[in-house]
């Protein structure tokens, strides 16, 4: 148990009252956006730092560059002549990196006393990565992708369907139409240089967001964090990424996996991340496929027990966001029966919406595990990679209350409204996942798509 | 503040003592042990009830049974449906979850306090009042069986089976909480009721409350929730269970479903092989397992066994993952684990490597752990770096509710003192490089290391065969 030290945290989540993670933000002299969190629960401190640059920002040929590079930033910097993990992991911290279609995000987590050390690291590879890198680490950590590629999608039952599906989905072009981890033919083509280019392009104060959360005092690390990044050079604030039209093109695919049930996805095209619908699209995603009692489960497994799982959920990000169903059938029933049953269910929900009950029980769980990511003030999710995330997507750190406020405003009419305009029938991607050779078990219709 | 210089590290300021919140425990009267800790950070409550009957109880030839019976809870309970029981903890803005593990099983919720009382209400209808009908444990049934064929697909749940198999034998820790198909499609309702009338017994459960409420409100939710539920006739027998000190359920050796009762530890398995080669034709990767029996949580090597793997394979900055991932590239990350249990776990190494290097990652591995037992024990510097890894960063470990509530359920399922995670540091700086060096002669058999290899048989056999450890054995796995 870390001591505890402070008072009682300031926050309450009574329905409609604020959520309230105080902050203060600074822009330094260079660009960098610098968020400041103070609480002292804990004696821990979180550094989150944020580049906006993501898979959206590649180049065709060179899919997964970015998260590739993401692993390089783990590598000896030029006054740490170790891994960025052995002082750090020496002082009792936590680290971690991910990279998705938007965003790169980089996050320690230590105890208080270890806090500058943390940015004196972040601040070092901002500044001089570069000129350590070896052709020996970059080509060694190009195999670890390839491994965790093939660990997480590759050897994974069901693993590739979302790479077929992103590229149903998204047109080419677009730049969502690959998945963040890239093609192996890409990654093994990726050079050295394009490291060089990719760094100085995107690497810099004016691209990134810092949060230092926690057990701190705001003064001093508004001061440390001034020695340690002021004398970056700010750089210049990458082009803004152009979005090919993406429109629902109806199609059915089929894809053979190792695999013994059939699985049927269902995607459309939906909002982006925050824009209008999103909050009630994730709130439907709930009330369809969200625990036993919800529509799906209810009909698919439990009473006509068709299907042995069902999922939903709303994924959206900055340029646009897709809502994805997943059904697995049972041993003998085909994915033709399976499509046929979750359209009907979506074609009620859309023409009905929700009962009062079900959305009442989706905003109640929502508000339960808004507040339970909360209480980790480091890591994915946690309050600090949450301010950076507002800050960068909306330029408001703060927004927590206006967040929650989206779910809570969500009426039974707003949410059959975005299920009628953007689950539309004759609008979404089918995907079947079916075992090799059983092509017979795939929506009727579908056309027949490998992935590399 | 004097201007940093980027040339050196900044030093560390001065390590700030972890000291583990004070626990209320008390006893209702039909002798649920309840153990809580006040914590008011957030509005927030985690509550947890520890039942004595995870995957160990499970009689031989029904692996599956213990975690199908928990899983059953929520299927109807107290006049209500699997349905409306999901739809009364909705509107709570929780759900239960049921955890198994090997030595027990765990009902878990998260809820904002305004909620908690009607929460564990919900809670002990299920446990106290389960329907356990037939119908819907046949649908619960066809589920489990229809996961365990979507398992035979992964290839981390094959390498697991066959190696607890191969280590672990006929002892119920070879095979997962979720069991084995021959052991589902053999099982009746009336298995069920008996697990639950054996093991669900307020006298051997622990619940666990860690939030926003003061030991006084937990105490009158616990009571109002829990206190109908029946003491088992032949209770009153035992006086050993009314000492004044005893707050801690005394739980495992009293369960019995019927003849089978929790089982003694496993003796090292004589594996007819070294090396077991499950087929994966066309597999991207190759899924490995290395490892054997090892020793109980109780174990009093704990301290220097915990450092030796964090330096072994247990962090990032380890032999094992710094030879395999950082200077070769052959896998996303591998690492060690001692698996400490009730009874003797598992020592394991864990990676999937690409196929082309899998003898060679093997070879590699194998020569790690024979090496920090022999000739390159851990060095000074491994040591320092370990023990400060290990102690500077225990505070993490008890951020949250719900981290603090399973540090209590840790110590109630492996009979833990009170003191156990103060202890921690202290114990871990106390450990010497001679302990390091004695407890790796104790606790690493390089020669007993059983090999599972889940890939593409064709291109491994022969790499397999050349490792100097015997011809592998090419096997099936029923999951």
């Amino acid at each position: 148990m870390s001591q505890v030290k402070g008072q009682s945290y300031a926050m309450t989540t009574m329905e409609s009252q604020p959520i309230d993670i105080p902050f203060s933000k600074h822009i330094l002299g260079n660009q960098l956006q610098v968020i400041i969190h103070e609480d002292h629960a804990c004696t821990l401190a979180a550094v989150n730092l944020w580049y906006h640059v993501g898979s959206k920002n590649e180049a065709a040929g060179r899919t997964g560059f970015a998260h590739l590079f993401e692993h390089l930033m783990f590598e000896p910097s030029k006054h740490f002549g170790t891994t960025y993990f052995e002082l750090l992991q020496r002082a009792g911290g936590q680290i971690n990196g991910s990279t998705n279609t938007d965003r790169t995000n980089y996050w320690e987590l230590v105890p208080s006393n270890a806090l500058e050390l943390a940015l004196w690291m972040e601040s070092d590879r901002m500044m001089h990565m570069l000129p350590s890198l070896t052709a020996t680490a970059f080509e060694t950590q190009r195999d670890v992708v390839l491994n965790e590629r093939r660990q997480n999608y590759e050897n994974r039952p069901y693993g590739l369907a979302i790479v077929a599906l992103t590229e149903a989905l998204f047109p080419p072009g677009h730049p969502y139409h690959w998945i963040t981890i890239g093609a192996p033919a890409d990654l093994r083509s990726a050079t050295l240089g394009d490291v060089q280019t990719f760094f100085r392009q995107f690497y810099h104060p004016a691209n990134a967001s810092l949060t230092v959360a926690g057990d701190v005092d705001p003064a001093a690390v508004l001061d440390l964090v001034n020695d340690y990044f002021g004398a970056c050079p700010a750089g210049e604030a990458p082009p803004v990424v152009a979005l090919a039209p993406a429109h629902a093109t109806a199609s059915r695919r089929v894809l053979e996996d190792r695999v013994e049930l059939p699985r049927l996805y269902a995607a459309w095209l939906t909002p982006a991340n925050f824009a209008d619908g999103d909050a009630d699209l994730d709130l439907a995603s709930d009330i369809l496929a969200g625990g036993k009692p919800s529509r799906l489960y209810r009909r698919l497994v439990y009473e006509e027990r068709i299907a042995t799982d069902v999922s939903a959920s709303q994924s959206s990000r900055e340029l646009g966001g897709f809502f994805a169903v997943a059904v697995t059938a049972v041993p003998g029933v085909g994915l033709d029966v399976v499509e046929r049953a979750v359209a009907g269910e979506l074609e009620t929900f859309a023409r009905e919406g929700p009962a009062d009950d079900e959305l009442a029980r989706a905003k109640a769980l929502t508000e339960t595990s808004f507040v339970s990511r909360l209480q980790h003030v480091g890591g994915f999710g946690g309050r600090s990679d949450q301010l950076n995330s507002y800050n960068v997507s909306l330029g408001d750190p703060g927004f927590f209350t206006r967040d929650l406020d989206r779910y809570r405003d969500a009426t039974t009419q707003s949410i059959r409204k975005a299920a009628a305009g953007h689950l539309q029938p004759g609008h979404q991607v089918t995907l079947s996942v079916v075992p090799a050779g059983r092509a017979d078990l795939a929506v009727s219709g579908s056309d027949m798509v490998r992935v590399s | 503040m004097s201007t940093p210089t980027r040339r050196e590290p900044p030093a560390l300021g001065d390590d700030q003592p972890v000291v583990f919140p004070p626990v209320t425990r008390i006893r209702l009267t039909n002798r649920l042990a309840v153990w809580s800790v006040e914590r008011r950070r957030l509005p927030f409550v985690s509550v947890s009830l520890l039942v004595p009957a995870g995957s160990a109880i499970d009689p031989t030839d029904l692996p599956g049974l213990a975690l199908l019976t928990a899983d059953m809870l929520d299927e109807g309970a107290a006049g209500r449906s699997a349905i409306e029981i999901q739809e009364a903890f909705g509107r709570l803005g929780t759900a239960i979850e049921t955890e198994a593990a090997s030595d027990a099983v765990m009902l878990s919720l998260s809820v904002l306090p305004r909620h908690a009382e009607e929460a564990c209400a919900l809670v002990a209808g299920l446990v106290m009042r389960p329907t356990l009908a037939v119908e819907d444990f046949e649908r619960v049934r066809t589920l489990r069986l229809n996961r365990l064929r979507q398992l035979r697909n992964s290839p981390s749940a094959v390498a697991d089976q066959a190696f607890m198999q191969a280590i672990f034998g006929t002892h119920p820790y070879g095979h997962q909480p979720w069991g084995l198909t021959h052991g589902i499609e053999r099982m009746a309702i009336a298995d069920v009721v008996r697990v639950h009338e054996a093991a669900y017994q307020p006298a051997s459960c622990t619940m666990t409350v860690v939030g926003s409420l003061e030991p006084a409100d937990v105490a009158r939710i616990a009571e109002s929730a829990f206190g109908t539920w029946a003491r088992p006739a032949g209770w009153e027998m035992r006086s050993d269970l009314f000492s004044p000190s005893a707050t801690r359920p005394v739980a495992w050796q009293e369960v019995k479903i019927g003849p089978t009762s929790f089982p003694a530890s496993p003796a090292p398995h004589a594996s007819a092989s070294r090396v077991i080669l499950v087929d994966r034709p066309g597999a991207a990767q190759t899924e490995l397992r290395i490892g054997h029996v090892a020793v109980p949580r109780s174990t009093p090597d704990y301290h220097a066994l915990v450092l030796l793997n964090a330096i072994l394979g247990g962090q990032f900055v380890s032999r094992i993952n710094l030879n395999l991932r950082e200077q070769k590239g052959y896998t996303y990350g591998a690492h060690t684990a001692f698996d400490f249990r009730r009874l003797a776990g598992s020592f394991v190494l864990q990676t999937s490597v690409q196929t082309d290097a899998t003898a060679d990652a093997i070879g590699e591995s194998l020569g790690e752990i024979a090496a920090i037992r022999g000739e390159r024990p851990p060095t000074a510097q491994e040591i320092d770096l370990g023990r400060a890894t290990l102690t500077r960063g225990y505070a993490r470990n008890f951020e949250t509710t719900g981290q603090v509530g399973r540090a209590l359920a840790q110590l109630a399922m492996y009979d833990l003192p009170d003191d156990t995670f103060d202890r921690f540091v202290p114990g871990i700086r106390s450990v010497r490089a001679n302990d390091l060096t004695a407890v790796a002669e104790r606790h690493l058999h390089p020669e007993g290391l059983v090999v599972v290899a889940v890939g593409d048989r064709a291109k491994l056999e022969s790499g397999l065969a050349a490792l100097g450890l015997g011809e592998p054995v090419v096997t099936t796995v029923d999951v």
